[in-house]
């Protein structure tokens, strides 16, 4: 028998999560879609898709009856939200926590490299999760999950000194709550690539285009590492996009792998690292997306639910 | 009650970045920062190009940190208020309150011409530490003149005390820059003031400078010897020749800054600021400004043609920051060879 999900949150990202889970899923199904307006998309969709509705936020939500239900809650609001509706969850301490805002109170999960076992060991537990009690895991940005597996797939093969990396979006696919929480992609962005990518130093930065046709996502990768074989680099790089399409279909290198040698006479200087040479490493990534909410072009909305769904049915099998 | 008074905001030290890949010294650009107000500018902005925290591969690494920079000028300016420029996305709250701390009293806070909503929880966040604030709304060509003004509305409605027609690229005429002003003027409210930052890729720098005050801005941004991305920005000294010929006051000293930025800023050009067959491009083509020396870089390194480059990414209708896609449209290029 499948396990009940509920989303709080019903703008795209939230929205997105639900398609995925009606259509894809095999573990999970939707238990209960949350809002906090009665009128917004999200939500009439919902209700249009016959999923039982709440429009008065995670307080509504444990009041229902089909919360005691719920075996995992995505959290598709905001990072100051979120804190809010994990101190709610204090009381239910079996059920767990997916949280797709960049709030990162509980540990960062990217997939592709935290891998099948990852799930155990960044929660610093031995046992089966099903029995864990209190478990909330944090899935980054969608530039995190876009980028985060490339400065892992170099950092696996050779020091990686300063992570950057640069996500374009297409400004259809930047709903509110991203647009007046910037600062908090681009801070919570930079701290995984340190901690999840392996970088010593992690910089990121987000761009909104607004062209007609919209844009489809797009990400690059700079890594600075020490000098190691390029072949070996460039091979470590297309096996983790295979690792990442296998959850993000759309997900793929746009151009060969390009390399630049940072001399030791002409070095850079970086915040945070100082004067350092070594080998830089440009990887030019593409996102397309699976077209469950918004079109095509989201692939910020595709890489993110992908992998909050692939957590989500880790956590409760 | 009477006319404001014309604000000149330097960029020397801040657009003027882009023409030299952000290397000033620290010494070089404490001691411009002081001629400077010598010479009377109103404002000093000071920063990576692509503002605080730009220093990147995608940007450029600077020679020094913004806090290198930054450090102990403010205490040099008897006149002019030390600016910088924060572009979200890019820079952070945390790396406003740090150049706060260094003296920094006047911020802009810029995004592309139709997002500035983005832009909301940095106004806030200056206006709360007590900052003077401009909205800077980039690639302003890119937004027909109600839209655009319904942007530097919002902008003013989380607090900005001045929005800018930002023409990042050099790509408006004075047409286009009267229409924007003049939507501008129609919303906003009137102790909100307008400014007017030009690049001088189709050689309206100064053209489109004075039409923008002729249609009621106030904060006017020129550099030295125009020392900015592209053909550069509008020439700080002939912008003040001209106002000292109009009658228009400034407290800017037009002998000094002739000196300045023949003696002082001319030498430093690696690559000569000025209108050519690139910067025009950039222009003609609608594309940012800054994207000049990468795109330079890239098709030195895959022996392709720059202009070519620049037509492309116009094309492909790339906005500010999206410098990575210089290589991909090169690589591209390369491709379909």
């Amino acid at each position: 028998m499948k396990k009940k999900a509920a989303i709080i949150g019903s703008g795209n990202i939230g929205t997105d999560l639900m398609i995925k889970i009606m259509r894809t899923s095999d573990v999970l199904e939707m238990g209960c879609f949350v809002g906090i307006d009665p009128a917004s998309d999200g939500l009439l969709r919902a209700k249009g898709m016959g999923v039982e509705i709440c429009a008065t936020g995670i307080d509504g939500l444990i009041e229902m009856p089909i919360w005691k239900e719920i075996d995992v809650v995505f959290d598709a609001t905001s990072a100051k939200a979120h804190v809010y509706n994990f101190g709610m969850m204090e009381k239910f301490p079996e059920k767990k926590m997916v949280d797709l805002t960049p709030a990162a109170i509980g540990p960062y999960f990217v997939p592709a490299v935290n891998g099948d076992e990852g799930l155990s060991t960044i929660l610093g537990l031995d046992v089966d999760l099903s029995d864990t009690d209190r478990v909330n895991v944090n899935m980054v940005t969608c530039g995190g999950q876009a980028t985060i597996p490339i400065v892992a797939a170099v950092s696996r093969i050779a020091k990686v000194h300063y992570g950057e990396i640069v996500a374009s979006i297409a400004s259809k696919s930047a709903g509110p709550g991203t647009r007046a929480n910037i600062d908090e992609f681009t801070v919570t962005t930079s701290e995984a690539i340190e901690k999840v990518g392996g970088a010593t130093k992690g910089k990121a930065i987000i761009v909104l285009n607004p062209a007609e046709p919209p844009l489809v996502m797009r990400d690059t990768v700079f890594t600075l590492s020490d000098q190691a074989d390029r072949e070996e680099i460039r091979k470590s790089i297309h096996d983790m996009v295979v690792e990442v399409q296998k959850y993000v279909p759309g997900y793929t290198l746009h151009q060969e792998v390009q390399f630049d040698d940072i001399p030791e006479d002409e070095p850079v200087f970086i915040e945070g690292v100082g004067h350092k040479s070594g080998l830089k490493t440009t990887v030019l990534l593409q996102v397309i997306g699976a077209g469950h909410y918004l079109p095509a072009y989201a692939g910020n909305l595709d890489i993110m639910t992908s992998a909050a769904l692939a957590v989500g049915e880790k956590l409760v099998k | 009650m009477g006319e404001r008074k014309i604000y000149i905001q330097d960029v020397t030290l801040r657009d003027g970045m882009h023409a030299i890949r952000h290397q000033y010294g620290k010494k070089r650009l404490k001691d411009l920062a002081i001629s400077l107000d010598k010479a009377g500018v109103d404002a000093i902005e000071i920063s990576h190009g692509d503002g605080l925290s730009g220093g990147s591969f995608n940007y450029g690494f600077g020679a020094h940190t913004d806090w290198d920079w930054l450090e102990g000028v403010a205490e040099e300016l008897n006149h002019a208020v030390l600016t910088t420029l924060l572009l979200p996305g890019i820079g952070t709250i945390e790396d406003l309150k740090k150049a706060y701390a260094l003296g920094v009293r006047s911020v802009r806070v810029a995004t592309h011409c139709t997002e500035a909503d983005v832009s909301r929880q940095h106004i806030e966040a200056a206006k709360k530490l007590g900052m003077d604030v401009g909205g800077f709304l980039m690639m302003a060509h890119m937004n027909e003149p109600i839209k655009l003004a319904e942007q530097a509305k919002l902008m003013e409605s989380y607090g900005a005390d001045c929005v800018y027609v930002t023409d990042s690229a050099g790509a408006l005429m004075m047409d286009g820059v009267a229409d924007r002003i003049k939507a501008f003027k129609n919303v906003l409210d009137s102790d909100t003031e307008v400014g007017i930052h030009c690049h001088h890729n189709l050689s309206l720098g100064v053209a489109n400078t004075i039409v923008g005050m002729q249609h009621g801005a106030t904060r006017l941004d020129a550099s030295l010897a125009g020392m900015g991305a592209g053909a550069g920005n509008c020439p700080l000294e002939v912008l003040i020749a001209v106002l000292n010929r109009m009658d228009v006051k400034t407290n800017s000293d037009v002998l000094k800054l002739m000196d300045l930025a023949d003696d002082e800023i001319r030498p430093l050009q690696e690559r000569p600021v000025r209108v050519d067959r690139e910067t025009l491009s950039l222009g003609y083509a609608g594309v940012y400004s800054s994207f000049l020396l990468h795109s330079e870089r890239a098709a030195k390194k895959y022996g392709l043609n720059t202009a070519d480059i620049l037509q492309e990414l116009g094309k492909r209708k790339m906005v500010g920051g999206q410098e990575d896609m210089i290589v991909d449209v090169a690589l591209d290029m390369l491709k379909n060879r």
